[in-house]
């Protein structure tokens, strides 16, 4: 019966599929956090006024052109081809020796960062005129806008395309065991050599792979909650003085479960 | 009197359509000017390429005899000089109430936290919000965000103050608290230069009134020169026009 076939693999190889979704996991969230960040700064390069005349309109021009071409090239190639590319090449024609892991974790930071730099720089153009000229009024220069005022509000704008882009990551690392990276897909095609059941291995992963990419979305859900906070501010009359609306509110919440 | 904001010959295009044509006109130190004119007159445009806002395509603008269009100049440290109260208040989403008080004096100003805690509260108290300081924007309505906007501008402590229609976007019901707050700072001596359709604050409150029609300054005066015996048959039109609506 399969089902007991399951569980024996289950049983006899969890280790081996520990391991390799312990690796999907570690790419994926460093590959997106690095991915995010690198969007964010192209987000911001490119929404940089354009000086009309000078030196500084050509260097920001040609700034521009590469990471339009860096953009394109790396969300219009496969992320399987760009591993093959950059690893193989990395090694014949720069002799740079990358170990697997290191190079997956490479490969999937550019690839995400030259989405997130799409979704930056939507997240900034949907940001009301009004936040930056109120800025620009106080005095704040490009930079000091972007950090104190736009980027926190595009970081929370994006963050339900940032964990869509990590759900990706979670499940495209398995393109990556075509440069032997030792992630879940990888260990699962290892134990199902071992025994030629490819099946049961396979749904083993698949149930993995899910478990990981739901609880990821139900964390980045409550983030963004947490982050939103309350609709309406409670003020409350003179008796406490020293409350917070904060403790305020969460009082009152207490109150109403209590009832 | 001192000058503190004079311009002269100013201009302003976009494309093919003159917003602004030769505009001069001057503000002196602790005076209060109302501009009023129909929409599309360029009120609105006048005040923003005061600050820079938008770049003007013609003129000079001298703040304090300092040429500010000069490409020398510090465009950020003139701005952070004159306070801004937008339409839309503008005030930043992702801050609380003091916090958007306290944002430009740190990162502009390069004041501490205390003192910007200080001043933002002290400016805070006077519009009013004092017992709002942890709202966020969303939670507030539009007449309390109007008087945040005004103590946040108020905090950097600018030595004027320009207003770009403050009280257009409220209800109604929300126009007589906002107005009552810019009342308190004309008081104050506070120099101030108001873009408004508030026929009655214009006439109450200001030194000078400057009616605009098709992007010319096209009459000033006293508010009673402008409300009582306006020159031009336009302005007269216009006064007729507005004060029929309200």
């Amino acid at each position: 019966m399969e089902f007991d076939i399951i569980v024996k693999t289950v049983t006899k190889y969890w280790p081996m599929f520990i391991r390799g979704a312990g690796v999907t996991l570690l790419i994926s969230i460093i590959g997106t956090i690095i991915g995010s960040i690198i969007g964010l700064l192209i987000g911001v390069i490119r929404t940089i006024p354009m000086p009309e005349r000078g030196f500084r309109k050509i260097i920001l021009k040609v700034i521009n052109t590469i990471l339009s071409i860096y953009v394109e090239v790396f969300r219009g190639t496969p992320m399987i081809v760009q591993a093959m590319v950059i690893y193989y090449g990395s090694k014949q024609a720069l002799d740079i020796d990358m170990t697997p892991l290191l190079a997956g974790i490479f490969i999937v930071s550019i690839n995400t960062g030259a989405y997130m730099a799409e979704i930056v720089r939507g997240g900034i153009i949907s940001i009301d005129k009004g936040q930056f000229e109120a800025a620009h009024a106080i005095g704040m220069s490009h930079i000091q806008t972007m950090l104190n005022v736009v980027l926190p509000q595009v970081i929370r704008n994006i963050l339900p395309a940032t964990g869509n882009e990590f759900v990706i990551n979670i499940k495209d690392t398995s393109v990556l065991n075509v440069i032997a990276v030792t992630e879940l897909f990888f260990q699962t095609k290892s134990v199902a050599g071992i025994n030629y059941r490819y099946f049961e291995a396979f749904f083993v992963a698949s149930v993995i792979y899910f478990v990981m990419t739901y609880t990821v979305t139900r964390i980045l859900r409550y983030i963004e909650r947490k982050i939103d906070g309350p609709e309406n501010y409670i003020l409350y009359a003179n008796q406490m003085q020293v409350e917070t609306p904060e403790d305020a509110l969460m009082r009152e919440q207490k109150y109403k479960g209590s009832i | 009197m001192e000058k503190i904001i004079d311009i002269q010959h100013l201009s302003k295009t976009f494309g093919t359509n003159e917003v602004l044509k030769d505009i001069n006109f001057s503000v002196n130190k602790g005076e209060v000017v109302s501009i009023i004119g129909s929409s599309g007159s360029g009120k609105s445009t006048l005040l923003r390429c005061i600050n820079l806002l938008e770049k003007p395509t013609g003129g000079k603008i001298f703040f304090k005899g300092e040429d500010i269009l000069d490409d020398k100049h510090d465009i950020r440290a003139y701005r952070a000089k004159l306070g801004m109260v937008f339409q839309h208040f503008n005030l930043f989403n992702n801050h609380d109430v003091l916090s958007n008080c306290m944002v430009g004096q740190i990162k502009v100003l390069k004041r501490s936290k205390e003192e910007a805690r200080e001043v933002a509260m002290k400016y805070l108290k006077v519009v009013e919000m004092e017992k709002f300081i942890h709202a966020k924007p969303h939670q507030l309505s539009g007449g309390q965000k109007q008087r945040v906007a005004i103590a946040r501008a108020l905090s950097m402590d600018p030595e004027v103050m320009l207003f770009d229609e403050p009280t257009s976007a409220l209800d109604p019901e929300m126009v007589g608290e906002v107005l009552k707050v810019m009342k308190e700072l004309a008081g104050l001596g506070l120099t101030m230069l108001v873009v408004t359709h508030e026929m009655g604050f214009a006439r109450e409150v200001s030194d000078r009134v400057v009616f605009m029609d098709k992007g010319v300054i096209a009459e000033e005066g006293t508010p009673e020169e402008i409300f009582n015996n306006p020159k031009l048959e336009r302005t007269r039109e216009f006064l007729k026009r507005t004060l029929e609506q309200n």
